[in-house]
């Protein structure tokens, strides 16, 4: 197998007493979608908080591309190759659908004293925008402001935006939430073609879903992984449908 | 037409008609009008903070006192100095001193964020009234208007009131045009992306607080412009020039011409001096001129009632401020 792209040792995030994220060690691939699954409070928006910057760790070390990214601002890592989506849409509600895409490709290459220039005469900047809204099939809302989108594409501009920065690894925390059967499939889709290449965290309650295109799993509960390994093997781990399941009939379902 | 060129003609028709202004308007009129453009410019630099970056400023006379105090004190006190020096050296100090409490204050936010550049305006303000740096409250008087020479060669001289207004149209529309163009840079897109979220912003890889520090020094030596220009209108600086009733002027002319616009700030400064004027005047409201504030008061809060866009709500129906017109070209209108 190839070298991870990320590897995290140990992290661990308290909260004063609570610790949300606890030891947590796992390896990401390009071409893998590693999902992490688990109940509600099981850590899993935290620790991608911890991969992404959000949020310092308290404890472990996360490298990625075989450098130390832990504590270092979100700005930076994302400069770095990391994109993430958030679970709660987090895009610019007045800009149209391309000026969402367009500024955040603009992150890639900000030329900020080019304060003569119009921000839209950049040829590299407009093609990743482009193909970033391509990819997430929203080319044909461009000119929408992006608040007057349904909250469907709106989850597909938060991946658009992602896309836009051109990362090598993707962090996908619920993108599936509260979209429709329709959309979800369409999002699926995406995310498998997107895994080719990409390294991609996917954070998921659609268990249809994590099953159709994971393929690696971790589950936590209370913060901790208490099992990864392939789906058939997360599928079978009696420790799995006892903790979190509660019954194989689920895993299926 | 498009909104961009509609307002290209509406920028030229204004330019216009105030350029032609002295030649009808009497000598009073042309003063006050004069002292309208330098609160524009003071209004617009207010703007880039409030209206495109977020950063809500409540101290914002500090630039504009500064400026007008490093005219008092760096030039020589009996000779005219030179604007070619003068006015640079004065907006540099008003940029250091942005730097340096932009480090402090950038760091926080929202009501902390108001208080801190409120403070900041006013350590400064009893810095001069309370100590004999720039004459304590009485203030300094500046004898001689800077030269604007080039050479033995007088461009203009700013005693004369006429040349003065056209010295001040140049550099307000000039200051116009380059907000413009830096709001329409990559620069300024990520100002307003980080005014809208900043917190995505970041999360896209903007190093969020530089562009803050940038538009805050920016801001804070285009109101020392303003400053530089009213300390040499006027011929004396005080302390009140420092004082956060100019802090909040200054929000009321950009509340009420419509933040997040540039030119809305411009005729916030109009309508605010003019009804101030007319508010004021005896002759119209007797008695009742003295309390000239209560009216604006009142004026103030069916703006913010009725026209939560201010006065350039009243021109632009559409509701997207930050958007420039390139990107929505199919519009209706």
């Amino acid at each position: 197998m190839s070298e991870p792209i990320l590897r995290t040792h140990e992290l661990t995030k308290r909260f004063g007493g609570l610790v949300a994220v606890d030891k947590v060690s796992l390896e990401l691939h390009v071409g893998e979608v590693h999902a992490v699954i688990g109940p509600n409070g099981a850590g899993k928006s935290t620790l991608t908080n911890l991969l992404s910057g959000d949020l310092p760790p308290t404890s472990g070390t996360v490298q990625f591309e075989n450098r130390d990214i832990a504590g270092l601002p979100s700005d930076r890592i994302s400069r770095l190759g990391v994109g993430r989506s958030y679970q709660k849409t987090n895009i610019f509600l007045p800009f149209t659908v391309f000026e969402n895409c367009r500024l955040a490709a603009q992150s890639r290459a900000p030329r900020a004293w080019r304060v003569w220039r119009g921000a839209g005469v950049f040829g590299d900047t407009n093609r990743q925008a482009e193909a970033a809204m391509e990819a997430a099939g929203l080319a044909h809302r461009r000119e929408r402001v992006a608040a007057t989108l349904s909250h469907g594409e709106q989850r597909q501009l938060e991946i658009a935006m992602c896309l836009a920065t051109q990362p090598r690894l993707l962090l996908l925390d619920e993108p599936l939430a509260g979209m429709g059967p329709h959309e979800s499939h369409r999002m699926v889709d995406l995310i498998r073609k997107l895994s080719e290449g990409h390294a991609i965290m996917l954070i998921e309650h659609d268990m249809d879903a994590v099953f159709a295109v994971a393929h690696k799993l971790t589950v936590m509960v209370n913060g901790e992984v208490i099992e990864s390994g392939t789906p058939e093997t997360v599928r079978a781990s009696p420790a799995v449908q006892l903790a979190y399941l509660g019954g194989e009939d689920n895993l299926h379902g | 037409m498009t909104p961009a060129r509609t307002r290209l003609f509406a920028l030229l028709a204004c330019a216009l008609l105030l350029a032609l202004f002295p030649l009808f308007g009497g000598t009073f009129y042309v003063q006050l009008i004069a002292k309208v453009m330098i609160l524009a410019i003071f209004a617009m630099s207010l703007d880039l903070l409030i209206g495109y970056t977020g950063l809500v400023s409540f101290g914002h006379a500090a630039y504009f006192g500064l400026a007008g105090y490093a005219l008092a004190l760096l030039g020589p006190k009996y000779e005219a100095a030179s604007l070619w020096w003068s006015l640079p050296a004065a907006m540099a100090v008003c940029a250091l001193f942005a730097l340096v409490t932009g480090l402090l204050v950038l760091r926080t936010k929202g009501i902390f964020f108001i208080m801190v550049t409120l403070a900041f305006a006013q350590m400064l303000y009893f810095v001069f009234h309370d100590t004999k740096l720039g004459g304590g409250s009485d203030g300094i008087y500046i004898y001689n208007k800077p030269e604007l020479k080039i050479g033995d060669f007088a461009l203009a001289n700013l005693d004369k009131i006429e040349h003065f207004y056209y010295f001040v149209l140049i550099l307000m529309l000039a200051v116009y045009l380059l907000l413009r163009r830096v709001l329409g840079s990559t620069f300024g897109r990520a100002l307003v992306g980080i005014k809208v979220n900043e917190h995505r912003m970041q999360a896209l890889g903007f190093p969020v607080f530089r562009y803050k520090l940038a538009s805050y020094v920016l801001a804070g030596a285009l109101g020392g412009l303003s400053g530089y220009l009213a300390a040499v209108q006027f011929g004396f600086v005080n302390p009140e020039i420092l004082s956060w009733h100019k802090s909040g002027q200054v929000m009321m002319m950009v509340i009420l011409g419509g933040m997040g616009t540039l030119y809305g700030p411009v005729l916030g400064a109009f309508a605010f001096v003019l009804l101030q004027e007319t508010f004021s005047n005896q002759a119209w409201f007797g008695s009742l001129a003295k309390h000239w504030q209560l009216a604006m008061g009142g004026f103030v809060v069916l703006v913010a009632l009725y026209l939560p866009r201010g006065l350039a709500g009243l021109i632009e129906r559409k509701a997207q401020p930050a958007v420039e017109e390139e990107e929505k070209p199919k519009e209706k209108p």
